[in-house]
């Protein structure tokens, strides 16, 4: 397939209509979709073999308008703009008439057009019906009826493509398409009397002023509670003692080839604690290296991200907007912030990407740095839990609760001084859906080996790198070098700022060697408050300088450390006071 | 104040709607980047649409329209008016 002779398929449409859903019917290439609108703000493209021809398919972001309003409109507008063999428009069948504006300005620009009525299974459960006959004779473009997430109709609507045709469509003021629109829409659509169900009732209930809240805090509290609850069964239910039966005697078996000890045996199976292997704490690559992301922090990303993906295709995530605006606004954001700060939980990578949803440089600068201070990813959160939630989780309240606290201080600090306004919140709530399973679990599967192709190779990279710092003698430099920040200000032992140096290669790693020193539940508080709230991980580093520039990356860095020291040393003081 | 009129009797804010009420809308805010926003969701001056809920503390308000859930913040609800509707001489919502 050349890219020369490949014909060029745009695949344009609102938000949320199923653009990605189809792109993947199309082409194979997976695209993360999900139930609200701004998923795609970037572009896909992947291709496509339909008789003689080859397409380059590209699903462009989705866009209201090409009068660009936001970033992803403006990209959907350059690359409209660019022109291209054929364009499939996707409308969303529940909300005909607005998505016939998109449609429109597409057909003004005389573009090839083949017109996807997408979702029409959901229309019709709610009472509206449409004819595409009709709406194709009118148009003058080819009108196929789809149902994209279980692929009906979507051969056909690949086999009309040849057909594709601007239509009849003439450029027209905003005024004249508006009222084109309302005469297709009347002449083609049929809404019929229906009953209120138990989701409509419910979505009503979601934004409620009193019902909204009770649904929002029960979403959180059962959320957390799931996540934990899976988390831990499938640690000590099936993964442990998998490791424990099957791993540790080849682990055994091979210090006994490396004779106990040495150089070697301390990088590969690491330190021996008693005498035995401890796979929490002798810190080999073969050991902890694999039980940290394996065993430790895996679990708590699957169970994260399944009730994640639930509750993004569900489509509750959108309420969550309307739920936190309020509070949100008062820190320089809008509502919407909290999608990205709910990924940040994840993995602070994807939050931060997903700030590009947000309109001003100012808001994208306030959400990413509040998710890199004070938003713990999963791999951090399982740590935290586990080497903490054994000493009382009272102690895993006090690190949630200064992250909670922080995140609201430095949000209304930030909003005080960054010179500009908090921006309104503007958002379309898409219907609640009944989640398909294997779209879910597709979904997961893509989150889930995202992680291990990122996570594993850092854990074992800094679990070398702490051996071989170790041996060189370059940790008892740094430490001798930390030591009066360390001690003085926190009250911690100059050994807890090699673990907190070496966050900055992954965060779960460093908790699992503060977990070693052998600390006060108190000490170890204060010291994982500065560790989540210090610089970020290199992963975090890097997309934030893409996405931030060098400058704000700068300052945003600077506010992580002077957070995380005066978030440290206050709980120091707070706890001395009470223990 | 007397509030402005329009075609249809006095208008209000249409945050000032109550739950459930209907409304249609007489004028949108003033231009700027946030009306291309609203227009591009449907929002234009005469379409008829049911205020769902405002949240408490200056929260958005969640309108209904064609079958569809929009939030807008609160400082844009209040400057999109609405002629209030009686349930009966309203245009119902669309799939009840």
């Amino acid at each position: 397939m050349s890219e020369k002779t490949a014909k060029k398929l745009l695949l344009v449409g609102n938000p949320n209509v199923g653009k990605s859903a189809l792109f993947t019917r199309i082409t194979g290439v997976h695209a993360v979709s999900s139930n609200y609108p701004g998923t795609t703000v970037g572009f896909l493209e992947g291709w496509l073999r339909r008789g003689d021809d080859v397409w380059r398919v590209i699903d462009v972001p989705g866009a209201y308008t090409l009068t660009p309003t936001n970033e992803a409109e403006e990209v959907a507008e350059r690359m409209v703009a660019e022109g291209c063999d054929a364009v499939v428009v996707v409308l969303d069948a529940t909300a005909l008439e607005r998505n016939l504006f998109l449609a429109f300005q597409v057909m003004e620009r005389g573009l090839p057009v083949v017109i996807a009525l997408n979702m029409v299974d959901e229309a019709r459960h709610k009472g509206i019906d449409i004819n595409p006959v009709l709406l194709e004779e009118l148009l003058g473009v080819p009108v196929v009826s789809t149902v994209a997430v279980s692929g009906e109709g979507v051969s056909r609507l690949l086999d009309r493509l040849r057909e594709a045709s601007p239509g009849r469509a003439v450029p027209s003021t905003k005024e004249e398409r508006w009222a084109a629109i309302g005469r297709v829409t009347e002449k083609v659509q049929k809404v019929r009397h229906r009953h209120h169900t138990f989701l409509d009732k419910l979505e009503d209930a979601s934004v409620n002023s009193f019902w909204g809240l009770v649904i929002g805090i029960a979403v959180i509290a059962s959320s957390f509670t799931a996540i934990r609850f899976a988390g831990e069964g499938l640690i000590d239910g099936l993964l442990d003692p998998l490791f424990e039966r099957y791993w540790l005697p080849v682990i055994r078996y091979l210090s006994g080839l490396f004779g106990g000890g040495g150089f070697l045996h301390d990088i590969i199976i690491g330190r021996l604690v008693d005498g035995h292997v401890d796979f929490e704490q002798s810190f080999g690559m073969l050991t902890t290296g694999l039980y940290v992301p394996v065993v430790m922090v895996l679990p708590y990303v699957l169970s994260f991200y399944a009730v994640l993906s639930f509750l993004e295709d569900f489509g509750y995530l959108p309420r969550l907007a309307v739920i936190f605006d309020a509070i949100l606004h008062r820190m320089g954001l809008h509502g919407f912030a909290i999608i990205p700060s709910l990924l940040g939980f994840g993995c602070n990578v994807p939050g931060i990407l997903a700030t590009r949803v947000l309109d001003s440089q100012r808001e994208r600068f306030i959400a990413a740095t509040l998710i890199s201070v004070a938003i713990p990813c999963a791999g951090l959160q399982a740590m935290i839990i586990g080497a903490l939630g054994g000493m009382g989780m009272k102690w895993v309240a006090i690190v949630y609760g200064t992250l909670l606290f922080s995140w609201l201080l430095l949000g209304r600090i930030l909003h005080s001084l960054l010179p500009g306004f908090s921006p309104e919140l503007i958002v379309e709530i898409p219907p609640y859906r009944i989640p398909s399973l294997k779209a879910m679990a597709l979904k997961l599967w893509m989150r889930i080996s995202g992680f291990f192709l990122e996570a594993v190779p850092l854990v074992l990279g800094g679990i070398l790198l702490i051996s071989l710092m170790d041996a060189s003698g370059i940790t008892g430099v740094l430490s001798g070098l930390l030591a009066p920040v360390f001690s003085g200000l926190l009250g911690l032992p100059a050994e807890a700022a090699a673990p907190i140096l070496l966050g900055i290669l992954r965060k779960d790693v460093a908790v699992g060697m503060l977990a070693t020193l052998g600390l006060s539940p108190s000490q170890l508080v204060v010291a994982t408050i500065t560790l989540s709230m210090t610089f970020p991980c290199i992963a975090t580093f890097i997309v934030l300088w893409r996405e931030l520039g060098g400058k704000r990356l700068a300052a945003s860095m600077g506010i992580m450390i002077a957070s995380a020291l005066i978030a440290g040393v206050s709980v120091r003081m707070l706890l001395s006071l009470n223990v | 104040m007397t509030p402005p009129r329009h075609p249809g009797g006095p208008a209000v804010a249409l945050r000032d709607l109550p739950n459930g009420a209907f409304g249609r809308i007489a004028e949108m805010p003033a231009k700027d980047g946030c009306a291309e926003r609203l227009e591009a969701l449907g929002l234009r001056v005469g379409k008829v649409v049911e205020k769902v809920s405002g949240m408490p503390f200056h929260g958005p308000v969640t309108l209904q329209l064609d079958g569809r859930q929009i939030a807008i913040g609160w400082k844009i609800s209040s400057s999109v008016l609405v002629v209030p509707l009686s349930r009966s001489g309203g245009a119902p919502r669309h799939h009840e």
